[in-house]
C-alpha cells in the first residue's frame, strides 16, 4: 500500500503521520505542495500544522494551492483521502467536505486527550473499530469548532457521514464532553462516497504506549 | 558628517562618561548612526557590563560539554554523536508592555538561538511569573503570555513540555517570561558563529526589515516608571510561520557546504549580527545598508542597524556558494540578499547610497564595552524566629486545602493545555511531572528537562536561593531517572546600580557556583535580565535555572503518579522540618521572615544517586521530589496524578507535626515502591548511607494522614478550580 503525505511550508505534524503510516507498513511519499502531480497513490493525506501561517481562516490558501487541485481530482475519482486537524480544515475548505471549522468556543488553543464515539464503522478508515468504539486520542487546535447548516448537518445525518463524535468516558455525548463547542460534538466526518474523512483529533498521535495511548493505532489497521 | 551630542547620548542610554570613551576609542566624536550602534552594543542586555566579571566565576565545564557560553547556545554530548543544543532567555520588559507579542517573540528568539546552531529544536520550556492575582493587569498579563507562548510555538510545531508558573506581588509592575529551547544535532554539524576568511560574503536571510523593535534591547536594560506602556513601538511582532520556514531553510542550507558562519539577528538586529560574528572571527565587516530588505519605505542607516523585526538571520558564506544558498531559501519564498563581505580592516564599515554612514573599530563595540565591578552588599542568613504558638493551632486539613486551591499550587493544567506539548510524536511526559521526557527521535534514549526558581529563598537569603534553584533542577531530573549533565541559567534581578541588588546577583552566583561544581553541573548558556523594576522597586532575585538530563533507556523511567494500592511510601532523604520560607508559612500564612532551608550539596548528590538506581532497576514504581508544600502536598500531587489514595502515619503532634508534613528541607524524595521490594531498599539504603524512612502505604481513595481524612476526588477538584475560575470571569 503507498500513501502520499502533502507536505504545505507549515505542516508540522508531516513527520508524525509518515512514522505512523509506516509503523503500519504504508510506503509514504512526500509531496511538496508546489508540485502539480500526485504519485501514484492508494490513500493521500492532509496532515495537521498551518499550512500556509493560516493568518487567514485555516486552510483556505492550502485549499487554493498547487497540489490540491490534484488532490480533489484525486477525491473525485473515489481515491481515497484522510485530512486530519489542518487537514480537515483544508478539506472543507476545498468543498470536499460540508460545513467549517470555526474557533473553538472557549477561544484558547486546546491540547489534550479526549474521548470520541464511533458512530459509523463502515467507511475504509474505520472497518476495523467496533460499533460505537470509544477511543481515547488527543486534540491540538484552535479551531476545531465544527459548524455547519440545517441542510448540510441533515444530509451528514441522512447519509450516516458522521464517524466520530466527541463524549465522556462511558460514551455519553453531552456538552461537558464536548471540548471545542462543535455542532453535535462533530469531531469527524466523511464525504457521501465515504473516501473522505476529516478529523480533528490526531490518531498518528497514539500508536504507542510509552507515548501516551494506542487507541489510533486501529484507524491505521482499518486504512490497511 | 552631522556630530553629536551628550544630550543625544544621555538620551539613547549611555552616560556621559561612556560618551567620553565612545569619542576616545574612536578618536572623534561619533554621528547619530554610529552613536545608536554603540547605544545598542553597551547596554546591559547585550554587553553585560554589570554582570560579566561575574558570570565569569560559573562553572562552565564537565566531560560532556561541548560549548559552553560565548555562543548563541550552549552544547553538550547525549552518546552516539548526538549533541543536545539549549538556552534560556528573558523577554521580560516588552511582555510586560505587549503580553501576546512579547512572550511570542520571546519564543522566536530562543528558537532562533537554537537552530541557529545547527539543531531541530525538539522541546519547548518556560518560566513565567506574574503579580498578585488581584492585581489590576494579572489576568491581562497571563492571558497575554500564554497565548503568545501557545501561538509561537504551536505553530512552528515543536512542542511546549514544561515549566513553572507563579504569582507573587513583588512581579506586579515587571512580570517575568523566560522562554528555554532544546535542540537536536549531530555532533560533528555544530554551527558557530565565528567568522573567518577575508572577502567572504555576508547574507541576510529570513524577513525584511521594518521599523518594530527599535531600541528594544535598550529598553530591557532600564527601569520602568508609570509611562512604560508609551513603550509599545519597542516590542517586536512575531511571525511564527515565517520563522518556521526559516527554520526549515536554515536546516536545508546546513546540509550543504556552503556555510561559515551563522548568527540570528536578535537583541539590537543587524548591529549584534554583524559585530559579533566580525569581533569573534578578528575580522572587519562591510555592509551595503541599501541591500537590506525592507518592509518599509525610507529607512534610515540608525533604523536598519537597530530594528529588531523578527525572523532574520546573518550568514558568512564560503565564497562563490551564493547560487547554491539562494535555491533554498527561494525555495522557501524567503528573502535572500548579499549584503556585505567579511574585510580585513577590522572595522564596522556601512555604505548607504554610496556615502560611508558609519566606520568604527569592531573593538571598540565588543571587547572595549564598558565593564563594571558594581558594588554589592551580601544578604546576611535571617534568624529563626519561633513559630510554634501559630503551628500549634493550625489543622492539617485546613492547611492542605489552602494549599491545594492556592494559585502557586493549583493545577496548571489551563496553562499547558494551550501549549500542544505533543507535537513531534516524541513527548512522554507531558507538563505537570517533576521533568518533561523528549524521546531523542528513532532512538530508545530521551532529554529530561525542567525550570525552577524558589525566588523566596533568594529574597531571604541570595546564596542559599542560588544553591537550592539549581538543586531543585537536579532533583527534578533525578525523579524522573535522568542522569542530571548540565544547566542554562535566566539571571532576573533589579537594578544593579544599587548595592544590595546587585548583592544579591553576587550571592546567587555564588551559589549557584558552588552547586554546580559539587554535582558535576555546569552552566552552558544562559542570559542576565537587569533593571526590573518598577518606580524604584525591584523584583525578588529569580535565578530561573534550566536542567537537562539524559535518560539511556527510555523505558526506564519514572513520573509521579502512584501506580497500585498496596505499595509503600519512603522518604528518601532527611526531615528535620523547617518550616521557615516554606509555601505554607509564606503563601498561607504570610510569615515571610526567617531562613530558607539550608543546602546539603553532599546529600542533593548521593540521594539522587540512590533514587536514580531505584528507578534504573525499576524499584520505584513512582517519585516526586518533595519541594513547595513539603511531605503532605508532595504525596498529595501523587495521589491525585495517579488517582490512588495513601496512609500516612507521623507519630507527631502540634507543630512537630505542622513542620514535618509541610516543612520544606532540600535533598528528598517520596518514592513508591512494591512490598517485596523494600527489605532490599532498605539494605540499600544502608550501604549508601541515605536517609529512608517509610511513611505509609498506597490504597484505593482516600488520603489519610493520621486522623485526618480527604478523598483522592476532593483534592482533584479542589487543586483544579483556580485558573478555571481565575480566568472565567
Amino acid at each position: 500500500m503507498k500513501a502520499s503525505v502533502i507536505v504545505f511550508p507549515g505542516s508540522n505534524c508531516d513527520r508524525d503521520i509518515q512514522v505512523a503510516l509506516e509503523k503500519f507498513q504504508i510506503a509514504t511519499t512526500m509531496v511538496w505542495h508546489q508540485e502539480t502531480e500526485l504519485p501514484k497513490s492508494d490513500l493521500v493525506v492532509l496532515p495537521g500544522g498551518f499550512s500556509y501561517g493560516d493568518y487567514l481562516r485555516c486552510g483556505s490558501m492550502a485549499s487554493k494551492s498547487k497540489i490540491m487541485k490534484e488532490v480533489i481530482q484525486y477525491a473525485g475519482t473515489g481515491g481515497y483521502v484522510f485530512g486530519i486537524c489542518n487537514g480537515f480544515q483544508i478539506l472543507t475548505e476545498a468543498g470536499l467536505l460540508p460545513g467549517a471549522l470555526l474557533r473553538n468556543n472557549k477561544l484558547k488553543f486546546i491540547c489534550k486527550d479526549v474521548q470520541i464515539k464511533t458512530i459509523n464503522n463502515q467507511t475504509a478508515f474505520t472497518k476495523k473499530l467496533s460499533e460505537h468504539k470509544i477511543l481515547t486520542v488527543p486534540i491540538a487546535h484552535n479551531d476545531g469548532n465544527f459548524f455547519a447548516s440545517k441542510e448540510e448537518i441533515q444530509s451528514l445525518k441522512d447519509n450516516n457521514q458522521i464517524v466520530f463524535q466527541y463524549c465522556d468516558k462511558e460514551g455519553n455525548i453531552s456538552g461537558e464532553s464536548n471540548p471545542n463547542g462543535s455542532f453535535l460534538n462533530i469531531a469527524g466526518i466523511v464525504n457521501k462516497n465515504k473516501n473522505v474523512l476529516g478529523m480533528m483529533p490526531h490518531p498518528e498521535r497514539v500508536i504507542d504506549q510509552l507515548l501516551g495511548g494506542t487507541d489510533g493505532q486501529e484507524i491505521f489497521r482499518s486504512l490497511l | 558628517m552631522e556630530q553629536t551630542t551628550v544630550d543625544q547620548a544621555k538620551q539613547l542610554g549611555l552616560t556621559e562618561s561612556e560618551f567620553d570613551k565612545i569619542k576616545e576609542l574612536i578618536g572623534r566624536i561619533p554621528n547619530f548612526t554610529e552613536l545608536g550602534i554603540f547605544s545598542a552594543m553597551w547596554n546591559e542586555h547585550c554587553s553585560y557590563k554589570s554582570s560579566r566579571v561575574w558570570l565569569s566565576k560559573l562553572p562552565t565545564k564537565n566531560k560532556y560539554v561541548v560549548q559552553g557560553p560565548g555562543e548563541n547556545a550552549g552544547v553538550i554530548d547525549i552518546g552516539d554523536d548526538d549533541v543536545a543544543i539549549f538556552k534560556i532567555e528573558s523577554h521580560n520588559h516588552p511582555s510586560y508592555i505587549e503580553p501576546y507579542q512579547g512572550a511570542a517573540t520571546g519564543v522566536g528568539g530562543i528558537l532562533r538561538d537554537v537552530f541557529t546552531m545547527g539543531a531541530r529544536p525538539i522541546a519547548n520550556l518556560n518560566s513565567i511569573r506574574f503579580g498578585k492575582p488581584e492585581h489590576p493587569k494579572t489576568k491581562h498579563l497571563l492571558n497575554g503570555v500564554v497565548s503568545g507562548i501557545a501561538g509561537y510555538g504551536n505553530c512552528m510545531g515543536i512542542p511546549t513540555v514544561g515549566g513553572e508558573v507563579e504569582f507573587d506581588e513583588c512581579y506586579d509592575g515587571n512580570i517575568l517570561v523566560n522562554a528555554m529551547n532544546i535542540g537536536l544535532a549531530k555532533k560533528n554539524k555544530v554551527f558557530l558563529s565565528i567568522a573567518s576568511g577575508v572577502g567572504n560574503p555576508v547574507i541576510y536571510v529570513g524577513s525584511k526589515t521594518g521599523r518594530d523593535g527599535i531600541h528594544g534591547a535598550s529598553m530591557a536594560s532600564q527601569e520602568f516608571d508609570d509611562n512604560s506602556e508609551a513603550k509599545k513601538p519597542t516590542v517586536q511582532v512575531g511571525d511564527p510561520f515565517a520563522e518556521k520556514l526559516l527554520l526549515e531553510a536554515c536546516l536545508e542550507l546546513m546540509k550543504t557546504d556552503t556555510i561559515i558562519s551563522i548568527q540570528d539577528m536578535g537583541a539590537a538586529g543587524l548591529t549584534s549580527s554583524s559585530v559579533e560574528m566580525a569581533s569573534k572571527g578578528k575580522l572587519g565587516i562591510e555592509i551595503d545598508l541599501n541591500k537590506v530588505p525592507c518592509r518599509e519605505t525610507e529607512m534610515q542607516p540608525f533604523e536598519l542597524m537597530l530594528s529588531e523585526s523578527q525572523e532574520r538571520m546573518l550568514i558568512v558564506l564560503k565564497e562563490g556558494k551564493e547560487k547554491e544558498a539562494e535555491k533554498i531559501f527561494k525555495k522557501w519564498d524567503l528573502d535572500f540578499s548579499v549584503i556585505g563581505k567579511m574585510t580585513n580592516s577590522k572595522n564596522l564599515v556601512l555604505h548607504f547610497n554610496k556615502e560611508v554612514v558609519c566606520d568604527i573599530p569592531i573593538s571598540s563595540l565588543a571587547d572595549e564595552a564598558p565593564k563594571y565591578n558594581r558594588e554589592w552588599i551580601s544578604t546576611p542568613l535571617p534568624e529563626e524566629i519561633n513559630i510554634d504558638k501559630k503551628l500549634n493551632d493550625l489543622d492539617i486539613k485546613d492547611c492542605l486545602i489552602k494549599l491545594l486551591t492556592h494559585p502557586n499550587q493549583s493545577n496548571k493544567s489551563w496553562v499547558w493545555e494551550q501549549y500542544d506539548h505533543m507535537v513531534m510524536g516524541d513527548t512522554i511526559q507531558k507538563p505537570g511531572g517533576d521533568a518533561a521526557v523528549v524521546r531523542v527521535h528513532g532512538t530508545n534514549k530521551a532529554i529530561a528537562a525542567t525550570v525552577d526558581c524558589t525566588p523566596r529563598y533568594c529574597f531571604a537569603h541570595p546564596h542559599t536561593g542560588g544553591m537550592q534553584a539549581v538543586c531543585e533542577t537536579y532533583r527534578n531530573l533525578s525523579a524522573v531517572g535522568a542522569e542530571p549533565r548540565a544547566i542554562t541559567n535566566c539571571l532576573n534581578f533589579g537594578n544593579p546600580e544599587k548595592k544590595e541588588i546587585m548583592g544579591q546577583f553576587v550571592e546567587v552566583i555564588k551559589g549557584m557556583s558552588e552547586a554546580c561544581l559539587a554535582l558535576d553541573y555546569p552552566v552552558i548558556s544562559g542570559n542576565v535580565s537587569l533593571y526590573n523594576e518598577t518606580n524604584g522597586i525591584g523584583i525578588k532575585p529569580t535565578p530561573t535555572i534550566g536542567g537537562v538530563g539524559l535518560i539511556q533507556d527510555s523505558n526506564k523511567s519514572t513520573t509521579i503518579s502512584i501506580k497500585a494500592t498496596g505499595n509503600l511510601l519512603l522518604i528518601i532523604g532527611e526531615t528535620k522540618g523547617h518550616i521557615h520560607q516554606s509555601a505554607l508559612c509564606y503563601d498561607i500564612l504570610h510569615i515571610k521572615k526567617g531562613p530558607p532551608p539550608t543546602i546539603n550539596l553532599a546529600e542533593e548528590k548521593k540521594n539522587s544517586l540512590f533514587v536514580r538506581n531505584l528507578i534504573n532497576k525499576k524499584i520505584a514504581q513512582s517519585v516526586h521530589d518533595i519541594s513547595d508544600g513539603g511531605i503532605a502536598l508532595t504525596i498529595a500531587e501523587m495521589c491525585m496524578s495517579g488517582k490512588i489514595g495513601a496512609n500516612i502515619t507521623t507519630n507527631l503532634i502540634d507543630a512537630e507535626r505542622i513542620k514535618f508534613l509541610f516543612g520544606e528541607d532540600q535533598a528528598r524524595y517520596v518514592v513508591e515502591v512494591r512490598s517485596a521490594d523494600y527489605d532490599n531498599v532498605v539494605k540499600l539504603a544502608k550501604e549508601q548511607e541515605v536517609s529512608l524512612l517509610q511513611i505509609g502505604s498506597t490504597k484505593a481513595e482516600n488520603l489519610t494522614i493520621d486522623d485526618m481524612k480527604i478523598t483522592v476526588e476532593d483534592m482533584l477538584t479542589l487543586n483544579n478550580k483556580w485558573f478555571h475560575n481565575y480566568n472565567s470571569n
